[in-house]
């Protein structure tokens, strides 16, 4: 079963309606149990991150989701669910899970006529294969709608990259753990189609 | 590099299509299912839907119009109209609404905007403006005024400042519908657009006087505006959603090509 993890952060009916339309059944639970036994993980959310990171261990889903991913689950985390993925967010200076290390930033531009949030429609260009990226071509764009960034330590960990005054990691991923800042139930087909990659994802990446 | 966004906005009266002329005469035109459909297949990037009837029995007809829109199209759904409170706004956000529109119920009573974005996330919070060009005065220095109650009553409250007051109070994004445009296919209030838009750090979706395609290549290049929205252009079948693009795509605009 693919569980959509439920902590009060945002329209999990969107992820669970995209999900329906390539064929995946998912279902929406705060449940630390059914998360654990879960095939496969969808870890969502918009928001701020100290209140996901609250809301999270209230229901003793941060511990769940780690042993999820320790035991090889194959996890996509969108949006929140990337961010608070990392080490830290620079968001109200919130500790967050650790699966990758790294920082969540906010955009600083000095141009001032960048809007922040960086909303609607950019494109993702791929760094390195991945399988959740396989169906991505060069002029494929997404819908974004966020104002801090995942800035991974490891180079490795990159996946894709998109340009908003000059470029930031917009998919991550390690091991059986994916995600993407845009998103992906958002963005018509191309993201349909990514997640109909995650759907068929084992979780494996091959060695770089 | 971020594409500009094109809008298509759905007027819905009764669960059915409609578009306004100057907010006062309205005629149904079809079935918003089938629209919204249709303009996500062609390349559409987000759809509006505004309740232009919004009383409280047919509310259950709206939410029912936003399931069935959210089950086949999956770019960014927004919704509108009438909402007065963060339960409004959760019951459309559950019908599969992004984001919500508040207007009219906001300039009666800001402290909504704030609840909203508490409840639902500051980027889901969108702040529809009706503005109309009046004489400058020291109640609006810019010359450019709020109205409701779709701009039949001028609320004496600058135009600028209400911008300003709510981006502060947690707004998102900005539509910035001008009354004297709307409807009239001349043109989009360009000046109006760009003064707003340099005036907050927020998207800026610009509304109200498309005819032709020019006229969103000037509110999205002089008008500084984010986002164009148009109705009446693609409701009628004068122009394809995917021409729109192409043709703001030819004159150097950046938009989202591959759908």
């Amino acid at each position: 079963m693919t569980l959509i993890i439920d902590y009060d952060a945002g329209n999990l009916r969107s992820v669970q309606r995209a999900c329906a339309e390539v064929g995946l059944q998912a279902s929406i639970s705060s449940d630390a149990g059914a998360l654990r036994a879960a095939e496969r993980i969808i870890f969502p959310g918009v928001g701020a991150a100290h209140s996901a990171m609250k809301s999270l261990r209230a229901k003793g889903l941060d511990a769940a989701l780690i042993e999820a991913f320790n035991a090889g689950t194959p996890i996509l985390g969108i949006c929140l669910g990337l961010q608070i993925s990392l080490n830290f967010s620079e968001e109200r200076d919130t500790p967050t899970l650790g699966l990758i290390e790294g920082r969540v930033r906010r955009f600083r531009f000095t141009d001032p006529a960048l809007k922040i949030p960086h909303m609607g429609w950019n494109a993702v260009r791929k760094l390195r294969p991945h399988p959740v990226l396989e169906a991505l071509t060069e002029d494929d764009e997404f819908y974004f709608v966020h104002a801090y960034y995942p800035q991974p330590d490891d180079p490795s960990d990159i996946y894709a990259q998109t340009e908003y005054e000059g470029t930031f990691p917009c998919a991550v991923g390690r091991d059986n753990y994916f995600a993407t800042q845009f998103h992906p139930e958002k963005s018509g087909r191309v993201g349909l189609e990514l997640l109909s990659c995650f759907a068929r994802w084992d979780g494996s990446v091959d060695a770089q | 590099m971020l594409s500009k966004r094109l809008i298509a906005c759905l007027d819905v009266r009764d669960g059915k299509l409609a578009k306004s002329i100057k907010f006062v005469d309205t005629k149904d035109i079809g079935d918003p299912v089938e629209k919204a459909r249709e303009y996500y297949l062609d390349g559409l990037d987000e759809l509006v839907f505004y309740d232009i009837t919004a009383s409280s029995d047919r509310r259950k007809i709206m939410l029912d119009v936003v399931e069935a829109v959210a089950r086949q199209v999956f770019i960014p759904l927004s919704v509108g109209g009438g909402v007065r409170s963060v339960a409004d706004a959760t019951d459309l956000r559950l019908a599969g609404a992004e984001k919500i529109n508040v207007n009219s119920a906001a300039v009666l009573r800001p402290a909504l905007i704030a609840e909203c974005a508490d409840a639902i996330g500051d980027q889901n919070i969108v702040l529809s403006m009706d503005i109309k060009a009046v004489e400058a005065s020291s109640q609006c220095p810019s010359g450019y005024e709020i109205v409701i109650d779709g701009g039949r009553r001028p609320m004496g409250v600058d135009a600028l400042a209400w911008a300003r007051e709510g981006e502060r109070l947690g707004a998102g994004e900005l539509v910035v519908n001008s009354i004297d445009a709307d409807g009239t296919r001349n043109g989009y209030a360009i000046e109006l657009t760009r003064r707003i838009s340099e005036a907050v750090r927020i998207p800026i979706i610009a509304s109200g006087g498309a005819g032709i395609p020019d006229h969103l290549f000037d509110v999205l290049t002089q008008g500084k505006a984010d986002a164009a929205l148009v109705a009446s252009m693609v409701h009628y079948g004068d122009y394809r959603v995917s021409e729109l693009k192409g043709h703001l795509h030819d004159k150097g605009v950046k938009m989202r090509m591959s759908w």
